[in-house]
């Protein structure tokens, strides 16, 4: 006889009247994260292209006048250029100016062929190439460092063999599922797990604070409404904000970025929803934690870096240490991650992804529960 | 049975001993004035008897059901209007009723007439559609009161209703009351208005967690404690007040001394009369005007009990 959502329909009535009296913020919250989609699908590349590169070569009898370097070096140097990886903006003609390049950050590569590099290779010697990376982009470095050392070791290989002869080896590479290796196709059904965090966590978040803020709390607290009726009334419309903030990303993926969904949207859907569901959960709890506004955004912040640092979005989880690789278990975009780039990308169904969405409705039952029991023992 | 009763309620937070073993009864259609300094405690009572707050120790009953153990039964009874403005700015006067009369499980045309009773009996009319956050502060209360009245509770607790509302505004609230009242609701009102506080029928002072007084507003005038026995009370009128008071407590002959407006409240031996007073003062240069024996206000009484659970207290460290 007694319904524990009690008072459901009348906060669901109260809170829709809320957003209709304040469009705009909905529509703010909307828009922004379709705003950062835009600029972040087409700003960043994530493929390492066309690094600076500064050059000394001290291999030729080189002034500042000639052309620098010997037919060799000058050979290496043609084939670095052309593997698209390194951009030689500047030759410099001393050890002291190509440091400066770098110290500078002018360059993040600096490649330095030695005076004796020519003379060492028509003797049948090994010639040397010193190629500086500048570290503190990791990234950067590992690229550079492998191109240049497969670029020598082709070379190598080539100098060696006679002509005609081919590596008894050959890799070829396919990229699957991204053939163009298009960053956008795999940066984009990530950025849309994180950009759902802002409709969801952030509005949930304040509404609960906003009463305690405003005293209507307490007047709220006197009525027989049971604590899960008021927190799923208060989340139901912004779940549905949520479902409308997911299909504008979609379909904006789908057309403006072109980006081909290979698998079942309405699994997309469907599991996108538990996700939905996990960060509203998260919101309202911490609504009833904190007692500010302020407050409240510290924690939206912690989940939101959470959720771009280890869920796998920008960095990948098998490398992260332990400790990281164990939390990324409990950030819900962790999951949604994996769903949203296997069904894009790879055309997964739920065959595949089943356990990442149970996971999900798991973590939003319990975090909800656990709403609930706080608001239970609420002491303003 | 009474409409509220408590007996040893006790809220602790830590070590801090909010409220200290209150025992209240209060009768059903009283209005129930329940006074104290702020940060007395008075709110917290309010929110252990409406069930927001748990009690730590003692009981509390609204109408004979146990607020620990049926804290639902007595929420469908009660109706509470807090001391913010409890109700959502950005929401019609028509919405705000709606949410609070559907909070309460009222729907279709029982919510409809409900509504509409409402409207009528606060002469809302004319404000349905404007934002209740533009009403002024008299509206604002009464839309406050008519939504924590929808459900039709027989006990309602009003926490200081009448905090910055006009004076008219405050009478037209309280005229409601006793309209209320006289139907059979409780009425649980907190307040530091004295005038206030002499409508009610019942009176209750907590002084830091502790009850000190319980009666008839006449009962805690008439106190032993107000009256020192071989003590009477005088107002004294005088041109320069400020200066007659200053003198006035030089005095041997005031035992106590305030100001209330544009005379002086004085406290003296019961042997000593309005003459003597007068050339008394005269002697020392003091213009007086006129000299009237005085019966204690309320707030002679709530004074002077303060000050002397504050002695008391004093005393105990």
């Amino acid at each position: 006889m007694r319904n524990p959502a009690r008072g459901f329909g009348a906060i669901f009535y109260k809170e829709v009247r809320h957003m209709r009296r304040d469009p705009m913020a909905i529509l703010f919250a909307l828009v922004l994260p379709v705003l950062q989609m835009i600029i972040l699908g087409a700003a960043i590349d994530t493929n390492i292209r066309q690094v600076r590169t500064a050059v000394y070569d001290a291999s030729g009898s080189a002034t500042q006048t000639d052309t620098p370097g010997t037919a060799s070096s000058r050979a290496f140097l043609d084939r670095l250029r052309n593997s698209d990886t390194f951009r030689v903006y500047k030759f410099v003609y001393s050890d002291a100016e190509l440091n400066e390049e770098m110290i500078s950050g002018r360059a993040s590569v600096g490649i330095k062929i030695p005076i004796d590099f020519d003379r060492k290779l028509l003797r049948g010697d090994q010639g040397q190439v010193l190629v500086m990376v500048d570290g503190s982009d990791s990234n950067v470095a590992g690229q550079a460092v492998n191109v240049s050392s497969s670029l020598g070791l082709d070379e190598s290989l080539r100098r060696m063999m006679a002509p005609g002869q081919t590596p008894s080896i050959e890799v070829r590479p396919r990229m699957m599922f991204n053939p163009d290796s298009r960053s956008p196709n795999f940066l984009l059904p990530g950025l849309m797990s994180v950009l759902l965090i802002m409709v969801t966590v952030m509005l949930t978040a304040f509404s609960i604070v906003r009463e305690k803020e405003r005293g209507t709390i307490e007047q709220l607290l006197v009525t027989p409404v049971r604590p899960l009726g008021l927190l799923l009334g208060k989340i139901m419309p912004y779940f549905v904000t949520g479902v409308v903030e997911f299909s504008i990303i979609l379909i904006l993926m789908r057309f403006a970025f072109m980006i081909p969904i290979h698998g079942n949207v309405i699994v997309l859907g469907l599991l996108t929803m538990g996700y939905l569901f996990v960060n509203l959960a998260i919101g309202i709890l911490v609504s009833t934690k904190a007692n500010s506004q302020s407050e409240a955004l510290q924690f939206c912040m912690v989940v939101m870096l959470l959720s771009i640092f280890l869920s796998g979005f920008m960095f990948p989880r098998e490398t992260m240490p332990l400790w990281a690789y164990l939390i990324s278990h409990f950030v819900p975009a962790t999951y949604m991650i994996k769903i949203a780039r296997g069904v894009i990308l790879r055309g997964a169904g739920l065959q595949e992804l089943w356990s990442s969405g149970l996971i999900l409705l798991g973590m939003g039952i319990v975090l909800l529960l656990a709403a609930a029991k706080r608001f239970q023992n609420m002491t303003v | 049975m009474h409409a509220i009763e408590t007996t040893n309620l006790t809220r602790r937070f830590g070590d801090f001993v909010a409220v200290n073993k209150a025992s209240i009864s209060v009768e059903k259609g009283e209005v129930f004035g329940f006074l104290g300094p702020n940060g007395s405690g008075k709110t917290t009572v309010i929110k252990m008897l409406t069930g927001i707050l748990p009690i730590s120790e003692g009981e509390a009953r609204i109408e004979g059901i146990d607020v620990r153990t049926n804290p639902e039964e007595v929420r469908e009874r009660i109706g509470y209007m807090s001391q913010k403005f409890s109700l959502y700015d950005d929401l019609t006067v028509m919405e705000n009723m709606r949410f609070y009369g559907k909070a309460y499980g009222l729907s279709g045309t029982r919510l409809t007439r409900k509504i509409d009773q409402t409207i009528e009996a606060n002469k809302l009319a004319k404000y349905v559609d404007r934002q209740a956050g533009r009403l002024s502060g008299g509206w604002k209360q009464r839309l406050a009161l008519g939504c924590a009245l929808m459900h039709e509770p027989t006990v309602l607790f009003l926490d200081e209703p009448t905090a910055g509302i006009d004076p008219v505004a405050r009478r037209q609230l309280w005229d409601l009351l006793f309209e209320l009242s006289g139907q059979g609701i409780t009425f649980f009102v907190t307040t530091h208005y004295m005038d206030e506080a002499e409508r009610c029928s019942h009176l209750a002072y907590i002084y830091y967690g502790e009850l000190i007084a319980d009666g008839t507003p006449d009962s805690l005038r008439a106190l032993p404690e107000v009256n020192p026995s071989g003590t009477r009370r005088f107002e004294i009128s005088a041109p320069s007040i400020t200066s007659a008071l200053r003198k006035a407590r030089e005095m041997a002959l005031f035992r106590g001394a305030t100001v209330f407006g544009r005379s002086i409240h004085a406290l003296v031996d019961d042997s000593v009369s309005a003459e003597e007073l007068d050339s008394a003062l005269r002697g020392r240069g003091v213009q007086v005007e006129e000299i009237r024996p005085l019966i204690p206000t309320l707030e002679d009484a709530f004074v002077e009990l303060s000050q002397r659970r504050q002695t008391q207290l004093e005393a105990a460290l």
